[in-house]
């Protein structure tokens, strides 16, 4: 029964990992650029919602509405001003500069957040909050099962996107080939521009789930982009249903771990799980080639 | 006018001359083949037409304006189109996706059911019915082919570049791909052929540029290019005769 509802509950915090990891993989994908302040950005968001709700009482899940325009918005400034100077550059370059530059945001973020918000860890606490659903015996957290439903709704409204819209797939034939895309009309630059903006985002939204359903402060950034970065080797690039199945699939393990091995070994059986399938099957488990 | 013209173009690859002060053009409706053995510069000045490389020197005119230096999106906006000698359709996307992507960006973009009627018309002309719903990864060489001529077609292009398109394909499908071609022709489109099939290179085109090491070395229509001593000699080598 504790099993069970340990299993449960890593399903749902699963979700989460799989919604930062799609971020991450779009941008990875489409720029092949990894951007390691994808976690800090996920951070800012959850503030963003915690400040919306703590100074003017707006609903969390009502408040996504404007976390992801507004990281969307520090999305486009951070392309133009950063990422916009790297993608360009030989593989190698281009490599160790996204990483200098991420590390760099990632200090900058943390401290401002610091500075501004205290280092005080923070969660959005509803009326609802409380609140479980009761199946068999096993309790359902609410909040965490609606922000794992809505954290599915938002990737397939994305997958929509990038098959559906123009746009979409003009990110899609950048990922595959952008110099065949650019001999295609596709002006490239601006299909990396939207698709950082859209990596940013997601990682917003994901914060401001994570900020209802769990807690956050300005040090969480690392630890999550660590998640995100093992969910994205575990699926593989170019699916976003996977990455959100190898969320579900690594909140999955942690859980059931920290149950058989203890909790001490939680962290330790994802980063395990990242080297077998490096090892194994380095195109990840949904991805091709 | 000549719908594109070359003025002493050059392109060097850290001091290898890949292409040396070439002047050539292209009249509206004609197609021309270029051809030379490896490494004479042929893939090379295609890729300055249409972009992805930038001549050191010299000026590309497409309708009588200057296009030399812009990015590739804004040449194939103008009007240039192209496929590649290893062909890369989109493998991720379905052939029909492929197509749209085309559709939508090109010299003259279309979008909702408009372009989906265009995108069946195309997917029909290069002999694809019925395969829209297959990712670009599923289909055969011969297939990926005919998407990468179909995805370059919706760009709506004035004048297509089609490089070695006949290379790897079998007797029965290089006289497919031979058809397709004249089809192209007969619809008044403009084509620029780079190919290693000499016979069918000269049956195709109605004038012959020839590259050797970069240069042009012969200009001139088929019959008199397969006659002209200083092609057979690039290609065959001269023959001492006592």
């Amino acid at each position: 029964m504790i099993l069970a509802q340990q299993l449960i509950l890593g399903l749902l915090v699963g979700g989460l990992y799989g919604l930062a990891a799609a971020g991450l993989s779009l941008t990875f994908g489409v720029l092949r650029v990894l951007n390691v302040a994808h976690g800090d950005l996920l951070m800012l968001g959850g503030y963003v919602t915690f400040w919306l709700f703590s100074l003017w009482h707006v609903d969390p899940f009502l408040s996504l509405a404007a976390v992801a325009p507004s990281l969307f918005f520090l999305g486009l400034i951070l392309y133009c001003v950063l990422f916009r100077f790297v993608v360009r550059a030989r593989e190698e370059v281009r490599i160790k500069n996204s990483l200098l530059i991420g590390f760099g945001l990632t200090l900058v973020f943390q401290i401002l957040a610091i500075q501004f918000f205290t280092a005080d860890e923070r969660s959005v606490t509803t009326a609802y909050g409380g609140e479980a659903i009761k199946i068999a015996g096993l309790a359902i957290p609410l909040v965490r099962l609606a922000s794992v439903v809505l954290a599915f709704l938002v990737l397939a409204a994305l997958q929509i996107f990038l098959n559906r819209a123009r746009w979409g797939r003009a990110i899609r034939a950048t990922a595959e080939d952008w110099e065949a895309a650019s001999l295609m009309g596709i002006p490239v630059g601006r299909a990396y521009l939207w698709a950082f903006a859209l990596g940013t985002a997601l990682a917003g939204v994901a914060g401001g789930l994570v900020s209802v359903s769990y807690s956050i402060s300005p040090t969480i950034g690392l630890e999550w982009t660590l998640k995100a970065l093992i969910v994205t080797v575990l699926a593989g690039l170019g699916s976003l249903f996977g990455s959100f199945a190898g969320g579900l699939l690594l909140g999955f393990a942690e859980a059931g771990s920290g149950l058989l091995l203890g909790g001490a070994y939680r962290e330790a059986v994802g980063l395990g799980l990242f080297l077998i399938i490096l090892i194994t099957r380095p195109q990840g488990l949904f991805g091709s080639r | 006018m000549a719908l594109l013209s070359l003025e002493n173009v050059s392109k060097t690859f850290g001091g290898v001359m890949a292409v040396k002060s070439v002047s050539l053009q292209v009249e509206p409706g004609e197609v021309l083949g270029v051809m030379g053995p490896n490494g004479s510069g042929k893939t090379t000045l295609f890729n300055l037409v249409s972009g992805a490389l930038v001549p050191n020197s010299g000026t590309i005119r497409f309708k009588g304006a200057p296009i030399t230096g812009l990015p590739p999106h804004r040449i194939c906006r103008q009007g240039i189109a192209r496929t590649f000698q290893l062909v890369r359709p989109f493998l991720g996307l379905t052939a029909r996706q492929n197509i749209l992507v085309g559709l939508g960006y090109g010299c003259r973009p279309l979008s909702g059911s408009a372009a989906r009627e265009k995108s069946e018309e195309l997917l029909a002309s290069v002999g694809l019915e019925g395969l829209g719903d297959r990712p670009a990864s599923t289909l055969t060489a011969m297939d990926r082919k005919r998407l990468d001529l179909a995805r370059a077609l919706a760009t709506s292009p004035d004048l297509l570049l089609l490089d070695e398109f006949m290379a790897g394909l079998n007797p029965q499908e290089t006289s497919e791909a031979m058809g397709l071609i004249r089809r192209l022709q007969a619809r008044g489109l403009t084509l620029v052929l780079v190919e290693h099939i000499v016979w069918a290179l000269l049956e195709l085109s109605q004038r012959i540029v020839v590259l050797s090491a970069g240069e042009k070395i012969a200009e001139g229509p088929p019959t008199a290019i397969a006659r002209d001593p200083r092609v057979v000699e690039i290609y065959l080598g001269s023959i001492p005769f006592p």
